[in-house]
């Protein structure tokens, strides 16, 4: 099977595919792009997050086949020309950082959060990020690392950005 | 990686007719929409379909529409839970309530009510609410389009009524003319299989009770004494309410737990849910009841 | 990967960045960009992929395996059984008990029979598929009482990994003095560790016979023993480099996909790329050990401890690994953090056929934590006491004896601990006829407007030793290397010291640069190159490494300050070093280092050893077995549905003393992680058997916190400098782990006034209604503050 996919702006079209193999296997055994994590395989943890036509999916459950002419964004394509973006570097700057497995997922789904909802109450980003489990921090420091962008994003409207 | 994996391609019709036409084909292909519960058995290695029929491209299949003179919303198979909570919490109150507990943010913007059906849980979260809404499901085949009623549609565990050449095209579900609740019960606050559920539905143009179980026998079920006695209490009060008696509502708790035929299981013991589904549905009717017109302030408070 | 970290922070002070201040990480860009290389990416061009075949059955004998047709299917490159393993058939943490590959007989549920590599892991797992393992199915021994019996056969020396004892004081004869006695039993389930990262690595066979093996543990050096034991390999064949560990939490102390990674790739001359999905990771790695704890606590009628009396079971699962420490350290710890005179424990780990247990996060204290804090709490019901003045009467303070017969050194705080505690405010009552269902108990499943709500408070405390115990003395080496860049000093750091999350990479180098003021700090691979480092487990890893870096700074700060005295022939000694200059005694720059240097560098490792342990005497459990302690307690804020046994836990508050906070921001999300972790084994975390076979091995069964499921945390973190560690630190990540579960506990049991004799606590034994198996109990009086 053929798939040909636009990847954080760049166009793919790749050969053999197994037709049950999963959009995240597809995008860090075909594509390279292993910043998508394996952790549950079934929709459970959020780590494989990415968008898919802007909107936010777990790429262990979208099988490879289903993106066929879509544009998909991953934890790499958030930042223009490989800088960090915004919420990336609240992460770094609140401490939501420990061993990182769940980072990537849980990166890009507080970017769609806060592409949705830029001022996102309590409740609300529990919620909306209730998806990514994450084993090491507790997610105190997460929650502080969301808040953290979503301030900073007041401070300076147009770095925020939207949903690719 | 090298694979010498034998490779069928994956099936991707445009129209619903060549969907249907792909369906009668390839018996062996699995339909796959959100892939929220497929994909999570091939990833497990606990399925093989030999092909994967894609429905993500059919056309109009991920929009929903009033029918009916607008009494019922018909929303296609392809309508994502997060599209039903954030559209349709007004119409199907129930139904969005029941999406918005399904998995997390990821989950719901893939999965859907036909996904739901066509897995037929008995956990599944959309399927208490289309009980207590009486909806309608809409399949079709080469052969022929049908309407099944809701009450038809479960047969057995992870078992429906979908023959094996149809696909789910649209679930139909009479638009709220009263309130609506759904509770669902489960150890953690947020993503969690249910360990029990309920929905309640007061028709009040239709002077009908619906209600609807979930995770507490081998299918979805109503808990069809419970909405007699209730239909009867309000027989003549459907306008006015007033104050509902006590025992009326754990008259009609105790009947829900009845309805369940529950089983131990690693989420949960029969016993917790038949009593956990007593608790739910005395809450939801106190909490439809006070939102009745005319209902009495004070029924707020109680339970 | 090398990983360069240069402070930016601020450039006027050499030392920025250093110890004592929230550096950042040094691997943080690469963890939020995606390019961090975890062991399940680790990638290698033509490399293979390995599957594991293991056994369904909990115990049975194999009769045959016949793995004709899994070898003949089109892209298997090999299938091994273990008539293939080159060395030692057994492999294990401190007894070589475990079969690489199974043989004889099957032991629990998922043990390995065989291994497959093939071109792609579809190919692979089918190919496992098709091999025929005859298994004779045998009954299986899951229960540890009966496993302790001396009724069944077929277990490992009668069933009893090790019976610990520890007698202090006389508990018969103060039996007679204690005016009021408790008696309880507290049960616990088994927690998984539930990394998210699963078991995974890349083995890369070598021109010279040996192999590379990329893996995420927590122990490269005793790793490498037990590979090249099994591979029949000098050590020096063996080569072992950290990938990327996502979260261990005890879980990769054991191998799993080492020797077999490494055999296959040495069978077939190929890469071999190894990667657990998470249902196999279940039956992939080692467990907290459930356990049965029976506690017995008398006392005056003013509050005073006049004996403890406890004993422990811990169900260690079909093999050893860590039980017999595990079950010491749950004993050590069994008597809580109080003084009491009189203390008789004793502790059993056994061998079933359940999976195996091993290390976990707080190792054994978890258990018997839980269990003395919940007898604590009965304690004062019984008093009619209020449960915080009970542990406070009863404190441990420096120059106690523990019931091991050591007296308390280094600072002990806990009455400082739980005065803060007792002071801090409690949280505000909510109002949930009004408000948000999301901050209700069941959360978005919309279960109540405040229906059948109640509010408890719990308070629970927890010691825990730090560093390894009784003897297992061990060591950290690390090399610092200093050399002139573009007219910049860099300082390498090189050490084995696994970085899990906890953040050893980040302390490195605030050490480098506060200890030689060098900004830029690159920190090479951990690998087998140098020697051991000691697990990053028992809290150890920061106290340790600090020690090394620290010491190898040292020397070469001191040979730079020497060179530098013989270039400007003055003394040494009136000589210091600030980053980029030599200072003189006047504190003026004299010369750069990067003149000084030119094209050498400065090199020196050093080796450094904590202070000597002992073992306790197996009759009486007495010995100077540890070489400090850490304190930690929780003060827990529950809203119950007691209608549906559904719970919002409000807030968890929490104390601990840390020595030094090394790093601030990481020493909290150390707290908060080890405090989550503890309510997920109070109200969800259960891995759940049925004879012998785990029946919710996948995450939407094994349930962990979500961020809708965690309270704020506000914190108090106390640091007493410890006087032998390096810059007085402690150690910091297993406390908060203890005093978590049972805070909760406590709390539940406030809010119910149900016994809750068992954790996790499930929604149905806290429906009050449904409350007949659980005893109801004496309420405590109010804190008289």
């Amino acid at each position: 099977m053929k798939v040909n996919v636009t990847v954080n702006g760049v166009d793919h079209s790749v050969d053999h595919v197994w037709a049950l193999e999963s959009l995240l296997d597809f995008l860090r055994e075909r594509i390279g792009l292993r910043g998508t994590k394996n952790a549950c395989e079934q929709g459970e943890c959020g780590s494989c997050s990415v968008y898919v036509d802007g909107v936010l999916v777990c790429s262990c459950l979208v099988a490879a086949g289903q993106v066929e002419g879509c544009s998909v964004v991953t934890v790499e394509g958030l930042a223009p020309d490989r800088g960090v973006h915004p919420v990336q570097q609240a992460f770094l700057d609140a401490g939501a950082v420990q061993c990182g497995f769940c980072t990537p997922g849980m990166v890009v789904a507080a970017h769609c959060l806060l592409a949705d909802d830029p001022v996102p109450d309590d409740l609300t980003v529990r919620e909306q990020l209730s998806g990514n489990l994450c084993r090491c921090t507790g997610y105190q420091k997460i929650l502080d690392a969301v808040y953290l962008a979503a301030e900073r994003a007041g401070a300076a409207p147009s770095r925020q950005g939207s949903r690719p | 990686m090298e694979t010498s994996l034998a490779s069928a391609p994956m099936l991707r019709p445009s129209t619903w007719p060549d969907a249907l036409q792909s369906r009668a084909e390839h018996p062996d292909a699995a339909p796959i929409c959100g892939g929220t519960d497929l994909m999570v058995d091939i990833n497990f290695g606990r399925s093989r379909p030999a092909a994967l029929l894609d429905l993500t491209s059919v056309e109009g299949l991920d929009s929903w529409e009033l029918i009916d003179d607008g009494s019922t919303v018909r929303v296609g198979a392809g309508v994502s839970f997060t599209t039903i909570v954030e559209e349709l919490s007004h119409l199907c109150p129930a139904l969005a309530q029941a999406a918005r507990t399904v998995g997390s943010p990821q989950i719901r913007n893939r999965g859907t009510v036909a996904g739901n059906l066509a897995t037929a849980s008995p956990a599944g979260d959309a399927h208490p609410a289309l009980l207590a809404c009486w909806a309608q499901v809409e399949v079709e085949s080469l052969r022929r389009p049908r309407l099944i009623e809701i009450d038809d549609f479960f047969v057995g565990p992870k078992s429906s009524a979908l023959a094996s050449d149809e696909l789910i095209r649209a679930v139909r579900v009479p638009a709220a003319t009263g309130p609506q609740q759904f509770a669902k019960v489960g150890p953690r606050n947020a993503m969690v299989i249910a360990t029990a559920s309920f929905a309640l539905n007061l028709d009040v143009a239709g002077r009908r009770v619906g209600t609807g179980i979930g995770s507490a026998g081998p299918t979805p079920l109503r808990a069809r004494q419970a909405e007699q006695m209730l239909e009867e209490t309000l027989i003549d009060r459907w306008d006015s309410p007033g104050a509902v008696a006590d025992d009326v509502i754990r008259r009609f708790g105790a009947l829900a737990g009845e309805a369940a035929s529950p089983i131990d299981d690693v989420r949960g013991s029969a016993e917790y849910r038949r009593h956990a589904l007593a608790v739910l549905a005395r809450r939801c009717l106190s909490w439809t009841l006070a939102d009745l017109p005319g209902a009495s302030a004070r029924q707020v408070a109680r339970s | 990967m090398t990983v360069t970290d240069t402070a930016t922070r601020s450039s006027a002070s050499a030392a920025a960045d250093g110890v004592g201040v929230s550096a950042p990480r040094p691997d943080g860009v690469p963890k939020v960009d995606g390019s961090f290389v975890y062991s399940s990416d680790e990638y290698h061009d033509g490399s293979l992929w390995g599957v594991t075949l293991r056994s369904p059955h909990p115990r049975a004998r194999i009769l045959a395996i016949d793995t004709s047709q899994a070898a003949g299917v089109d892209g298997v490159r090999c299938v091994l059984t273990h008539e293939d393993v080159p060395g030692s058939k057994l492999f294990g943490m401190n007894t070589y008990d475990q079969p690489v590959l199974a043989f004889d007989e099957v032991r629990y549920q998922g043990e390995p029979v065989a291994v497959v590599a093939a071109t792609h892991p579809e190919i692979a797992r089918r190919a496992c598929e098709l091999i025929v393992v005859d298994y004779e199915e045998l009954v299986p021994v899951t229960n540890p009482e009966i496993a302790l019996s001396g009724q069944v056969e077929g277990l490992p020396q009668g069933g009893l990994v090790r019976h610990v004892r520890i007698r202090h004081g006389d508990v018969d004869e103060a039996r007679a003095t204690a005016e009021v006695t408790v008696k309880g039993r507290y049960e616990m389930g088994t927690q998984d560790p539930a990394f998210l990262g699963p078991e995974s690595g890349l083995a890369v066979p070598l021109g010279d016979g040996g192999v590379e093996l990329y893996v995420s543990t927590q122990d490269l050096h005793r790793d490498q023993r037990q590979v090249a034991d099994c591979l029949d390999l000098p050590l020096d064949r063996v080569r072992l480099v950290l990938s990327g560990v996502g979260g261990a939490f005890g879980g990769k102390e054991d191998l799993n996909v080492h020797i077999h990674a490494c055999m296959l790739a040495l069978s077939t001359g190929r890469p071999v790329r190894m990667v657990y999905g998470r249902e196999e990771s279940f039956f992939g790695h080692v467990h907290r050990h459930p356990a049965i704890a029976d506690v017995e606590l008398g006392a005056t009628r003013s509050g005073r401890l006049v004996f403890t009396r406890v004993r422990l079971v811990l169900d260690g699962g079909a093999y050893t690994s860590t039980s017999q420490v595990v079950i010491a350290n749950g004993c050590y710890f069994a008597a809580g953090a109080y003084d009491v005179d009189n203390v008789e424990i004793d502790g059993y780990a056994t061998y079933t056929n359940n999976p195996p247990c091993g290390a976990m996060r707080g190792f054994g204290a978890v258990q018997s934590c839980y269990a003395i804090e919940s007898a604590m709490d009965r304690l004062a019901a019984a008093l009619g006491m209020h449960p915080l003045e009970l542990r406070m009467r009863n404190a441990i303070s420096e120059g106690d004896l523990l019931p091991t017969g050591q007296p308390v050194d280094g600072p002990a705080p806990v009455q400082e601990i739980l005065s803060y505690l007792r002071d801090l405010p409690l949280p505000a009552d909510s109002d949930h006829t009004t408000g948000d269902m999301r901050a209700r108990p069941g959360g978005v499943g919309n279960v109540t407007r405040g229906e059948g709500i109640r509010r408890g408070v719990g308070y629970a405390l927890g010691m825990k030793a730090i560093g390894f115990s009784g003897g297992k003395d061990d060591t950290c080496t690390a090399r610092v290397t200093v050399w002139i860049r573009d007219g910049e000093p860099v300082a390498e750091v090189h050490c084995a010291a696994p970085e899990i999350g906890q953040g050893v990479v980040t302390l490195q180098a605030q050490i480098v640069r506060t200890e030689l003021g060098v900004r830029t700090v690159e920190l090479r691979d951990s690998d087998t190159d140098i020697a051991e480092s000691g697990a990053s487990s028992a809290s150890r890893q920061s106290w340790m490494t600090a020690g090394a870096v620290v010491g190898a700074c040292a020397l070469v700060r001191d040979e730079i300050l020497e060179r530098a005295a013989a270039v400007l022939g003055s003394p040494a000694a009136g000589l210091s070093l600030d980053g980029t200059e030599i200072h003189d005694c006047d504190g003026r720059p004299v010369l750069s280092v990067a003149e000084l240097l030119g094209p050498e560098s400065v090199s020196h490792a050093y080796t450094y050893s904590h202070r000597v342990t002992e073992p306790v005497d197996p009759e009486r459990g007495q010995g100077d077995a540890h070489i400090a302690f850490a304190y930690a307690a929780h003060r827990a804020t529950v809203d119950v549905d007691v209608d549906l046994g559904l719970v919002r836990v409000v807030e968890m508050a929490t104390a601990q003393d840390v020595g030094t906070a090394m790093n601030p921001l990481a020493v909290e999300g150390q707290i908060e992680g080890g405090t989550v972790q503890g309510l997920g084994l109070a109200v969800m975390e259960e891995l759940q058997f049925s004879d012998g076979r785990i029946v919710n091995p996948s995450f939407t069964d094994y349930l962990i916190p979500t961020m809708l499921d965690v309270p704020p945390m506000p914190m108090k973190i106390f640091e007493f400098p410890h006087p032998d560690s390096p810059y007085g630190l402690n150690g910091v990540g297993e406390p908060p782990n203890l005093s978590s579960t049972p805070a909760i506990l406590n709390a539940l049991r406030d809010a119910t006034g149900l016994e809750l004799p068992r954790a996790p606590v499930r929604p149905s034994d806290l429906v009050i209604e449904l409350g007949g198996r659980a005893n109801r109990r004496a309420s405590a009086r109010p804190l008289q503050a």
